[in-house]
């Protein structure tokens, strides 16, 4: 591991650091208009041009909020729970390529930070740890409601982390690999949600109930559990678990298009290597569309009903989805 | 929550498509201040003092008014009319008229009583100030401009020809 190397890491730590978080902003704006349009009404559109700048106001807005820590509060896990929570929204974007390589000033560039040999490992490992941030967040706080959405977040978490699971064995048998970059290597030809679209539609729907996202979204339901497990939080540490919920619905788009879409990859076509981190970008976009379309339809789950979808519906049709991948596999 | 979850699919895929296709409908904000929505009749904005065609001003200062108001917001003192400089027909005209806006609850019940319309509310609504000296609206800000037939008050007009506080109607019932 050379200087080289080493400047290399930090500069794509720090470029992977400054995406997410304007990404998140930028996917703030996005969901607004997206969610208002759907609506018959404008989004924000008064900050700058077409409210190009409302993340920045909202920004600002919350770094001028007080801060309240509740009295009787934990407060070293008070203001650890929303560090916790985003650490690993940020830290899955490591092992997610947008491309092959680009050749700048002689360099040969990875378009990945990392390229772990059980790639997708350490992403169902990673999604697990945000589940301990909400955890504490809810207990930090003293409150019994948020203590009781925390709770039922981090169940609703766990339960669908399992189909999740296994809805993502079935690209790993497909392309036999682990590896995120063999993966899409492997998709050359027919995408995997063409191969296995129930594993695709399992994939997203557990990926929106890890996300905490509409219709899932009981642990943070503004008009039952008075916002839940971040019911106490304020101002920038708010912005935090804010910034972890997009980030994580930015990550686990860009997980689906990984692995079941195609990555950077268009099927049976060459593209020239510049041009693969749009059309990765392009589907990402589509993915978040369509996460925000969900939220602005459907009516949210109630909390039993959510869980006994996940281990009655999801988790039989995931290990249904795995069997017949792996026969039909046999067979041809 | 067993398998019936079959039927289902096909509704929230219609939802779905329902909430799409609203996407193209134009939407129904009305973006103020560029575009403003007209007032409906019989709206109650600010006031306004009215005149006649001739110039002069309808207020007699006879502050019912004044009385009728609920949040007391209206200040008026009444002074004589002369010949020489006349405001309004009669013997009175209002010398000093104030609404405190902060006060006013635009219920219009000045408007019911005065008894020669000569307070109206009108329909401007955008009426904000910085300073709460500048919520106090006198006479000259209420005031209508001179209509074109009219002169501006105080006129000289001939005695014996505005006797009367309210003009003679032809007809009653009109």
């Amino acid at each position: 591991m050379g200087t080289a190397q080493f400047i290399e890491w930090t500069i794509k730590s720090v470029v992977i650091f400054l995406a997410g978080a304007g990404g998140f902003a930028y996917l703030t704006l996005m969901e607004r208009r997206v969610l208002a349009r759907i609506q018959t009404r404008i989004g924000p559109n008064r900050a700058g041009p077409a409210g190009l700048l409302q993340p920045i106001a909202d920004g600002i807005k919350l770094i001028f909020k007080e801060e309240l820590i509740p009295d009787r509060a934990d407060k070293v896990m008070f203001v650890l729970a929303p560090i916790v929570t985003v650490f690993p929204a940020m830290v899955i974007w490591a092992v997610i390529p947008w491309g092959t390589s680009v050749t700048v000033f002689g360099y040969e560039i990875k378009l990945y930070l990392a390229d772990v040999d059980a790639g997708v490992l350490y992403l169902t490992a990673v999604a697990s740890i945000a589940v301990y941030g909400i955890v504490l967040s809810g207990w930090a706080s003293n409150n019994k409601y948020a203590l009781l959405g925390g709770l039922r977040s981090s169940a609703q978490m766990i339960s669908y982390e399992i189909a999740m699971g296994l809805s993502l064995v079935v690209p790993i048998m497909l392309a036999g690999s682990m590896s995120l970059v063999d993966i899409v290597e492997a998709q050359s030809d027919w995408w995997y949600a063409i191969k296995n679209p129930i594993a695709f539609i399992i994939f997203l729907i557990a990926a929106l109930a890890e996300v905490n996202r509409a219709p899932f979204d009981m642990p943070e339901a503004e008009q039952e559990l008075v916002a839940g497990y971040h019911s106490e939080y304020s101002g920038m540490k708010f912005a935090l678990f804010f910034m972890a919920e997009y980030i994580k619905m930015i990550a686990v788009s860009a997980m689906a298009a990984t692995l079941f879409l195609g990555g950077y990859k268009l099927p049976f076509v060459e593209i020239p290597s510049f041009l693969e981190p749009l059309v990765m970008l392009a589907k990402v976009i589509v993915l978040l569309f369509g996460m925000i379309w969900v939220r602005a339809t459907l009516p949210r789950f109630r909390y039993d009903r959510l869980m006994a979808f996940g281990w009655k519906v999801l988790l039989p049709l995931a290990l249904f989805s795995v069997f017949i991948t792996a026969v039909i596999m046999v067979i041809w | 929550m067993a398998f019936p979850e079959r039927a289902r699919v096909q509704e929230i895929a219609r939802g779905m498509w329902i909430t799409f296709r609203s996407m193209f409908e134009k939407p129904v904000t009305i973006q103020y201040p560029e575009q403003k929505r007209p007032v409906r009749t019989r709206f109650r904005g600010r006031h306004v003092l009215n005149r006649y065609e001739n110039g002069l001003e309808k207020c007699i200062g006879c502050s019912l008014c004044e009385a009728a108001c609920p949040a007391n917001a209206i200040f008026v003192e009444a002074a004589e009319n002369t010949d020489e400089a006349r405001y309004s027909p009669g013997e009175r005209y209002a010398k000093t008229y104030e609404i405190n806006m902060l006060r006013c609850i635009y219920c219009g019940y000045c408007a019911d009583a005065c008894p020669t319309q000569a307070i109206t509310l009108e329909d401007n609504y955008e009426l904000s100030y910085t300073d709460r000296r500048d919520a106090i609206y006198t006479k000259e800000m209420l005031l209508v401009p001179v209509p074109t037939d009219g002169l501006p008050t105080p006129q000289v007009t001939e005695p014996g020809k505005f006797t009367r506080a309210i003009p003679e109607m032809e007809d009653p019932a009109s």
